[in-house]
């Protein structure tokens, strides 16, 4: 501790010079805690499904293939199922495919139920929707994105389900009334939602009748969500439709993964970014030591060993690249809920960070051993010759 | 005479630089008696900054022997010759060497990072230094807010902090004016006749080597006899 003082002095020397390199590790911190945040909770999902409350039931080998609505029955009759609803992508867009509008047939008492703490709706809205058939609950961003108001007859363009009676693909709903998020780390994923009658779809598509695309239930015993998840694969077992069943967090994060290779991504843009960052830090460090050459010698003359003084230029590598990283890691940790709304409520975990300062210490060695070698070999009578 | 603080037996140093060797030092033979105050003066390329890297145990002999404060220089290893150095001897030299991020107070300091001195002990010691060398009221300036004869100065504070038996000196009033180069001077006679530390130094400046109790005039690494420096 006591060569701190020295150490920190040394680092100051040039202070632009050091204040823009810890700005390019802060911000390479930054993202890798990002990043590494992100990759974590696609490779780690929620933990497992212990401990979720909220389970979703999609077909075994696809989410793209639906299910049998009367499995609904069976997953209700699973003691310890609390609340059952269904969703079927339906697919739309607003006047141009770029106005995507995340329009769902919902059940309204099983779905309000299931969502009873993610949204707002006033009771005037509610019922109003409930004696509209053609009616429609629009979130209030998508509402405030279109210029919407109640009382518009809004046409989507779904891109999927043609209409029974004829074959058109465009469905019209009148808006009966608006939503909001309670949770601000869902009202991204809600905010070009819109609520219609699940009857009005079932009955008026031209195919498909009778299934949806999965189900979503609510337990009881969050403890015991492991067991429900089993027991209801078990129920559909060796049918023509067997289940898998997952937290609803894993199948956000496996929808999601339909992107891409989200740790191949990650890693790439990462290891782009420290490759550079390496060279620029090792650069940073090869000049600030050949800058102080004549200093390291006086060190030397003094009594500074050889040890000494490599010591003091990895010390001083180290501090660089750790306060750096600290800071650009505790800025990532502020900015998760950030990332959480941008991820569509995706839990992130900031045991992900951890690792960065392993990489810090990793980066502090590679870019400060070779100039802290050349100080510890330097030879005290040529490195004084030069100032003589 | 004193017993001697250095001595030297049929010292050589060459260099070999590629496949070129040159001899700079050839069968010295000296020895500096003990609170002496020794003026090495000499031509460029005598060897006298050579010699006074042996005597301060910068830079190892190519033979013979040197015994510095008792200890035998040309059988220590690299890290024993850095301890050494901690402990015996303090060095000035011509262009100050001062830690231009530290302030003088810091860089008195620096040689007492090696001791297990404690961070308040090490303070009150530096200041004591800066004291003693007439610049404890610029204790808190940086090397660039000092004049040439100020920062000087610290060297030499920094040279003595550690209490060493021998102060060796490198032109320490080549980089300064004349007012400033005799205060210094004067400065090292007082450390030497008051204080009692052995001083080598080396000097081009015959004003300056007339500060010292004995002169050594070198030539083509040799020292010359007192009578063939007046001829």
């Amino acid at each position: 501790m006591k060569y701190l003082p020295l150490i920190w002095a040394t680092l100051w020397r040039k202070k632009t010079r050091t204040i823009f390199t810890l700005l390019s590790v802060i911000i390479a911190f930054l993202l890798f805690g990002l990043l590494e945040t992100v990759d974590y909770a696609f490779s780690h999902g929620s933990g497992g499904v212990t401990g979720a409350d909220k389970l979703i039931t999609t077909n075994k080998y696809s989410i793209t293939l639906s299910l049998p609505f009367a499995d609904l029955q069976q997953i209700r009759s699973v003691p310890g199922v609390v609340a059952v609803t269904w969703f079927t992508w339906f697919g739309a867009y607003y006047q141009e495919s770029k106005n995507f509008v995340f329009a769902i047939p919902i059940d309204t008492d099983t779905y309000l139920d299931y969502h009873k703490d993610e949204l707002i709706i006033s009771d005037r809205d509610l019922k109003e929707y409930s004696s509209t058939r053609s009616g429609a609950l629009v979130n209030v961003a998508l509402m405030k994105k279109y210029g919407w108001k109640v009382g518009d007859k809004v046409p989507l363009h779904s891109t999927i389900w043609t209409q029974k009676k004829d074959g058109s693909l465009d469905w019209t709903f009148d808006i009966v009334g608006t939503f909001d998020s309670k949770d601000p780390a869902l009202a991204a994923a809600q905010s070009s939602q819109l609520l219609f009658h699940y009857e009005l779809f079932d009955e008026g598509r031209n195919f498909g009748k009778g299934t949806v695309s999965w189900f979503q239930e609510r337990i009881a015993d969050p403890a015991k969500s492991a067991a429900l998840a089993r027991q209801i694969d078990a129920l559909f077992a060796n049918s023509s439709d067997e289940t898998k069943t997952q937290p609803a967090n894993d199948f956000t994060l496996t929808f999601l993964k339909q992107l891409g290779d989200i740790g191949f991504v990650v890693h790439a843009i990462l290891g782009a970014v420290f490759f550079t960052l390496l060279f620029l830090t090792g650069n940073t460090m090869m000049q600030s030591v050949r800058e102080r050459i004549p200093e390291l010698a006086v060190l030397k003359t003094l009594g500074f060993s050889d040890g000494k003084v490599l010591g003091l230029v990895i010390a001083e590598s180290l501090l660089l690249c750790v306060i750096a990283a600290l800071i650009g890691l505790a800025l990532s940790y502020a900015a998760l809920p950030i990332v959480k709304i941008g991820l569509q409520g995706v839990q992130l975990s900031p045991l992900a960070l951890i690792p960065g300062i392993g990489v810090a210490v990793v980066l502090a060695l590679i870019v400060g051993v070779p100039p802290a070698l050349r100080a510890g070999r330097l030879n005290i009578i040529d490195a004084l010759a030069a100032r003589r | 005479m004193s017993e001697p603080i250095v001595s030297l037996r049929n010292v050589t140093k060459r260099y070999v630089r590629g496949k070129q060797s040159v001899d700079v030092l050839e069968g010295l033979t000296l020895d500096i008696p003990k609170g002496e105050f020794v003026a090495l003066m000499g031509p460029s390329g005598s060897g006298k900054t050579t010699l006074l890297n042996l005597i301060g145990g910068l830079d190892t002999p190519t033979s013979g022997e040197i015994t510095v404060a008792g200890q035998r220089l040309d059988q220590l290893s690299s890290g024993g010759l850095s301890h050494w150095r901690a402990n015996h001897v303090g060095f000035v030299f011509q262009f100050y060497n001062l830690m231009p991020m530290l302030t003088a107070q810091k860089n008195v300091e620096l040689p007492l990072l090696l001791t297990k001195l404690s961070a308040g002990q090490r303070k009150t010691n530096a200041l004591a230094a800066l004291t003693l060398v007439g610049i404890a009221d610029r204790a808190k300036h940086k090397p660039n807010e000092l004049s040439g004869g100020q920062a000087q100065r610290v060297a030499i504070a920094r040279a003595l902090v550690a209490d060493p038996t021998l102060l060796v000196c490198d032109e320490p009033t080549g980089d300064l004016d004349r007012k400033s180069a005799d205060d210094v001077l004067h400065l090292l006679q007082i450390l030497n006749r008051d204080h009692g530390k052995s001083i080598v130094m080396v000097t081009h400046d015959p004003k300056a080597a007339e500060f010292a109790g004995r002169q050594l005039h070198m030539d083509k690494g040799a020292l010359l006899e007192a009578g063939s420096v007046a001829a």
